[in-house]
């Protein structure tokens, strides 16, 4: 059970803000979801979260600042998922996956730890490609491999940046399926950057809009998903339509006026 | 399609059975080769008297050698065998390291313009006869304080723009480029002789081994290679970038520099003995990782006995093919690892990079 408040953080390159003073709640087991356009700051948010950037303001899990956490120990609690990896040099996914045991080890890998990565492997459904070079795998295949390698971390929360950009529609429905199935097994929690409303109306179970690298609003998608705040955020004309209870949208043109 | 978890783990384990049985071929091929290259050579000792000059060193009572013998054997041979194995270990780990720190297949224990600075320091002394060590000293001392004023250079120019493989590589090239001209100068205005000890000491040898160089060369190694064989899992993660192997836990810049420094010291240590001896570290690491994978747990190690493998090869054919003239071991190096480099290149259908 683990909580990350986030205080009045921002972060900028040379001048330019891309978090503005931002305020964040991640509860216990949920699937958040960070929505926005480009560049209204999902993806500094998450590396932030993770320390791999250093924002100002505070970041507490479980009340203690991440800053006076160090990183080993970090790397315990949240996994991240990068949106892409760049290859390791000659590495099969059974390693790739063994590298996520980095934060609980020191040299020797240990035979439990070779019993969880296949475990992993088997729970993503990736045995029968343990030996193969991860270099040579598909979008979707590299994707589920990152996430057996975030798991293997054992963290409490996973930080995934747009885990299904670039993959086609059985692919995206496929992470999201496992992230969200992963989520109720493990009774862990998930953030994750997306830019497919649909996909974030159908597997989230909370949604934080952001515009400007501010929250612009934050809830449950039926209630946030609404053509107000797509125009609003996104400068897009859209129709919202209820399909099974969630809201599904259908995007109509772009606007230009009113758009920052 | 599907396997189950101990099929999984079966061929995890096979796969851990190839790399043991890769290194045990290394260590038995290093060590018939060895006990082959002490045997040959342009003095015309038979097998048995080589082996007799060896055995009375141990047991005197029972072996009895003559003093040419033993100082052929002692004094020139078994000298520059170890020479070659500890000089083909450290640059290929050099190189291995250097190419995992900065995610470059085409990095080597060169890359930061060490090669350069050290042949700039060997020239400076033979040319002008300046440099900071007097005596006999003055080449091998200028050659290796070259080498480091290269390394913090790099470190210090791309420091000021983050420490980056790619803010490390461009500072390198340019360090390279500026030593390289400043090389030309000095043997354009060099003499003729001058020039050719220069281009010699260029060329890399293991000519002037001796069992002191080859100690201070061991106590560098078991300085610098257990932090860097530690460090294995680290550098692994940084191949998976940077944002990666920090969220893993890594302390990417920390163990980026320390890494550079050591592979820096290694390199400084091993060419200032025996000048620039090129392409072992840039294909001993790709050999090794063509074979049995990119995990530095046993990539660097592997690296390592591919390189002693691989020098003390070229060395042994460099005095030999042309006896009694002997070829500068740089050039050997080259003939020697490029048509089995080339061979499992061509051979492989897996994608390295």
């Amino acid at each position: 059970m683990v909580n990350i408040t986030i205080k009045s953080l921002t972060f900028g390159y040379n001048g330019s803000m891309i978090l503005d003073n931002l305020n964040l709640v991640v509860e216990d087991s949920e699937v958040l979801g960070l929505v926005g356009p480009n560049g209204s700051g999902k993806t500094t948010l998450i590396k932030c979260m993770d320390k791999i950037l250093k924002p100002k303001g505070s970041i507490l899990i479980d009340g203690r600042d991440i800053d006076t956490v160090s990183r080993t120990e970090l790397a315990k609690r949240l996994g991240y998922v990068p949106q892409s990896s760049s290859t390791p040099l000659a590495t099969t996914v059974f390693d790739t996956v063994l590298m996520g045991r980095r934060p609980h080890i020191s040299w020797r890998v240990s035979d439990s730890d070779l019993d969880k990565v296949a475990d992993i492997l088997g729970l993503l459904h990736l045995e029968y490609l343990a030996m193969r070079d991860f270099s040579q795998l598909s979008g979707g295949q590299k994707q589920k491999v990152l996430i057996a390698r975030a798991l293997a971390q054992e963290p409490e929360v996973l930080l995934l940046d747009e885990p299904t950009s670039s993959l086609d529609m059985k692919h995206q429905l496929e992470v999201m399926e496992t992230i969200s199935s992963l989520v109720k097994e493990k009774k862990i929690s998930a953030v994750m950057a997306l830019h497919d409303l649909n996909l974030a109306s159908m597997f989230v179970d909370k949604l934080a809009i952001l515009k400007g690298g501010k929250i612009y609003a934050a809830g449950e998608p039926i209630d946030l998903l609404n053509a107000k705040n797509i125009r609003d955020v996104y400068g897009v004309e859209a129709v919202v339509m209820n399909n099974l209870d969630r809201p599904y949208i259908v995007p109509l043109r772009s606007l230009n006026e009113g758009v920052a | 399609m599907s396997l189950s978890k101990t099929e999984v783990m079966g061929e995890y384990q096979s796969y851990m059975g190839k790399r043991a049985l890769f290194f045990l071929i290394l260590l038995l091929g290093t060590a018939l080769l060895a006990s082959m290259a002490v045997t040959l050579g342009s003095a015309s000792l038979s097998i048995k008297e080589v082996y007799v000059a060896i055995m009375a060193r141990f047991l005197p009572d029972y072996f009895e050698s003559t003093s040419y013998a033993n100082t052929i054997v002692w004094g020139l041979r078994l000298d520059r065998i170890l020479m070659g194995i500890l000089s083909g270990m450290g640059l290929a780990i050099a190189g291995a390291a250097m190419q995992g720190i900065l995610k470059n297949p085409l990095a080597s224990e060169f890359t930061l313009g060490v090669s350069s600075a050290a042949g700039f320091g060997a020239a400076l002394a033979i040319v002008l006869g300046a440099g900071f060590v007097g005596g006999e000293y003055l080449v091998i001392g200028n050659a290796f304080i070259f080498t480091l004023i290269a390394s913090f250079t790099v470190y210090g120019l791309a420091k000021y723009k983050g420490i980056t493989p790619e803010t490390l590589i461009l500072a390198g090239i340019a360090i390279m480029y500026l030593f390289s001209a400043m090389t030309s100068f000095l043997q354009y205005v060099g003499h003729a002789e001058q020039v050719q000890e220069v281009v010699f000491w260029m060329m890399g040898s293991l000519g002037k081994s001796s069992w002191e160089k080859a100690g201070i060369i061991s106590a560098i190694l078991a300085v610098c290679l257990p932090y860097l064989i530690i460090k294995s899992w680290d550098i692994n993660a940084m191949g998976a970038g940077d944002e990666t192997a920090k969220s893993l836990g890594v302390n990417v810049e920390r163990t980026r520099v320390i890494s550079m420094v050591l592979v820096s010291l290694i390199t400084a240590s091993i060419i200032c003995f025996t000048g620039t001896i090129g392409f072992v570290g840039l294909v001993a690491p790709h050999i090794t990782r063509m074979i049995i994978g990119g995990d530095h747990r046993f990539l660097l190690p592997g690296s390592a006995l591919v390189g002693a493998l691989l020098l003390l090869g070229a060395d042994t054919l460099a005095r030999t093919i042309l006896a009694p003239v002997i070829l500068p071991v740089g050039i050997m190096t080259s003939f020697l690892g490029v048509p089995f480099f080339v061979y499992l290149f061509m051979k492989r259908r897996k994608v390295f990079w």
